[in-house]
């Protein structure tokens, strides 16, 4: 039998899965053994029950000092400026992309000024923003929203185009107005694919939170992560970069379940 | 099949656990090769002179080890590599030597007592000129750094308390362009920034760490288990450091060379020197690291510490950590000294013995 022939049956999938994550726990445990028999306080790879001592700490008890639950406090004023920034790109690039798309007039004007844009490096210009912007929470989500909207609009607009063009000529002989085709025809289309798109832009958006935070910030994720690495805390760090990617994870499966529910006919539109 | 991924699995574990075997660890043996850790700093700077002209070299090849002098722009990063065994010495702060490799259970040794900031970290306040205006402003400033400190000393000066204000964590990074910024009214901050932000003409010192002198000290540490085992590697260390202040003093090119390292002039670079209080000789540094004051100043710098939670989670006083002065005696736990002040090196150089 041929390699490329062998199939996991059901039970093997979930073994198959589990493999590189048990691997990859038993690796961190062999090393963090030998590590900690070497010296019992060394901070760089902690025991399994250290790292849980501290999630109990920050995420289980008041800080004795501001009286706050560190690590939700720390994941609500995170969660809240990354989905006040992705809410914005989304919009901004639904709009800007289909007119992009849509209407050639828009393309030659916007087109080219948003290829330029969407190659400066965002992480580039954090200087520049917490200047103009403080270094207030606007700071942060405008460089979210810099960040992710400009690819998010190419990505829309390119996908309009994709629309075959039978489809609008279509719409045309029956009568409709150019709103009426944006409206009706295209906006439909667009919404379950803006959503592919979106989900590809968590990771970025993360990505450029945490940066914001580690410059200036007095609470969230990155912030603590940032701080503590101060001391060498990796019984924080680590906790905090697994508890990141859950929630990355699940703002990823929240957008996948979102597009079945609320546009079943896509999933057979995409394999079309 | 079966056996096949089982032997998939055994092998995926097998190269995990090596992988997890490979990582530095810090080891203690006789050995030739050293590394030295080094970050921008005015009191630092000789490092990296040391290294470009030949200093290093000279005294490493006299013991017969080589020595890596390597330069990291981010501070923080270099102690965490330093603690995490890849480097076998760092320059860094008494403050971060305590909360850092030590707190993290490495043993330390001071090898070179440096300089003391004379005035180098301050607090900086936007159209105010009195310290107890800070109340109620929002001050911006690396959290858990010696200009935490600085605040904390500070207000105690004035009869207040961190919550009579909010600290806002900044980069250091940005501290100058932060400034700039109308909602930034009071940051903690050390030289060049603080001479940056004071090109401003809203700018006002209220309070530097010449109020505070000898707290803040800069030190070149090594691992304790690692210059015991090879005391050439301590001498090395001081040979190339006072021979480098020697030159730093006679020569006009050193300092050149440190200023413009450091990204300023000769006439900024001495600006910096000036609120510095460098020991130029091994007498210096004696009489300052056997002194009695010492021992009083680590030991406010240990309370700080243990006040903010940075001398571990199971530290229950500010004694948790032992620091051994030059002649023995330990302030806090003696059966848990990770923090040594050993006169050694620097006695060998003062009696011309390297």
């Amino acid at each position: 039998m041929r390699l490329l022939n062998i199939k996991p049956d059901r039970a093997w999938t979930v073994a198959l899965a589990a493999l590189p994550f048990f691997a990859l726990i038993v690796a961190y445990m062999v090393g963090s053994g030998i590590r900690l028999a070497e010296n019992p306080n060394d901070k760089l790879l902690p025991s399994f029950t250290a790292m849980a001592e501290a999630v109990k700490h920050y995420a289980l008890e008041a800080d004795p000092r501001s009286g706050l639950y560190l690590m939700w406090n720390d994941t609500l004023s995170s969660l809240s400026l990354l989905l006040t920034a992705l809410a914005i790109s989304t919009f901004i690039a639904l709009v800007v992309g289909i007119l992009i798309g849509l209407l050639p007039i828009a393309g030659a004007t916007f087109g080219p000024v948003v290829a330029v844009a969407s190659m400066v490096p965002p992480l580039a210009l954090l200087p520049i923003l917490f200047i103009i912007m403080g270094l207030g929470d606007g700071a942060k989500i405008s460089l979210i929203v810099i960040g992710t909207t400009l690819k998010l609009v190419r990505d829309m607009a390119l996908r309009v185009k994709d629309i075959p063009a039978e489809l609008l000529i279509k719409a045309q002989t029956l009568g409709a107005s150019t709103w009426q085709i944006a409206l009706r025809v295209v906006l439909p289309q667009m919404l379950p694919r803006l959503i592919d798109s979106v989900r590809l832009e968590i990771g970025p958006a993360w990505l450029f939170l945490i940066a914001a935070e580690a410059i200036a910030a007095d609470s969230g994720l990155g912030y603590r992560i940032f701080l503590v690495r101060r001391y060498l805390a990796m019984d924080v760090i680590i906790p905090y970069v697994i508890w990141i990617t859950v929630l990355a994870f699940l703002m990823d499966l929240a957008l996948r379940l979102l597009q079945r529910k609320a546009f079943p006919w896509f999933a057979g539109a995409r394999t079309a | 099949m079966n056996r096949s991924i089982s032997k998939l699995l055994q092998s995926a574990v097998a190269v995990a656990a090596s992988l997890a075997l490979v990582m530095p660890s810090a080891e203690a043996a006789p050995k030739k090769d050293f590394k030295v850790a080094w970050s921008i700093y005015v009191g630092w700077m000789p490092w990296g002179y040391a290294a470009d002209t030949g200093i290093v070299k000279k005294w490493a090849d006299k013991y017969g080890i080589t020595i890596e002098v390597k330069q990291f722009n981010d501070y923080v990063e270099s102690i965490n590599q330093y603690t995490a065994g890849a480097f076998d010495a760092v320059t860094l702060t008494n403050m971060d030597a305590l909360s850092i490799p030590a707190a993290g259970g490495v043993d330390t040794t001071a090898v070179i007592v440096g300089d003391y900031s004379n005035g180098n970290d301050a607090i900086i306040l936007k159209g105010k000129d009195k310290l107890a205006d800070i109340k109620g402003q929002t001050v911006n400033l690396v959290e858990f750094s010696v200009s935490h400190y600085l605040l904390a000393r500070a207000l105690e000066s004035v009869k207040l308390a961190e919550k009579d204000v909010k600290v806002l964590n900044t980069s250091d990074a940005d501290m100058a362009s932060a400034y700039k910024t109308a909602d930034v009214t009071a940051v903690v901050t050390w030289k060049p920034i603080v001479s940056t932000i004071l090109e401003s003409p809203d700018a006002k010192a209220v309070y530097d760490s010449s109020q505070i002198p000898g707290e803040i000290i800069d030190l070149l540490v090594a691992n304790t288990e690692v210059v015991k085992d090879n005391p050439d590697f301590g001498k090395a260390l001081a040979g190339i450091w006072y021979e480098t202040m020697t030159e730093l003093a006679s020569k006009k090119e050193a300092k050149e060379h440190m200023a413009k390292a450091s990204g300023t002039d000769v006439a900024g670079f001495d600006e910096q020197l000036k609120t510095t209080k460098l020991f130029s000789t091994p007498a210096d540094a004696l009489a300052f690291t056997s002194g009695a004051d010492i021992k009083g100043k680590n030991e406010l710098v240990a309370k700080f510490l243990f006040d903010k939670a940075l001398l571990g989670k199971d530290a229950k006083s500010a004694e948790a950590i032992g620091i051994e002065f030059p002649d023995k005696s330990v302030f806090g736990d003696k059966a848990n000294v990770k923090l040594r002040y050993d006169a050694t090196f620097m006695q060998a150089a003062a009696d011309g013995k390297l």
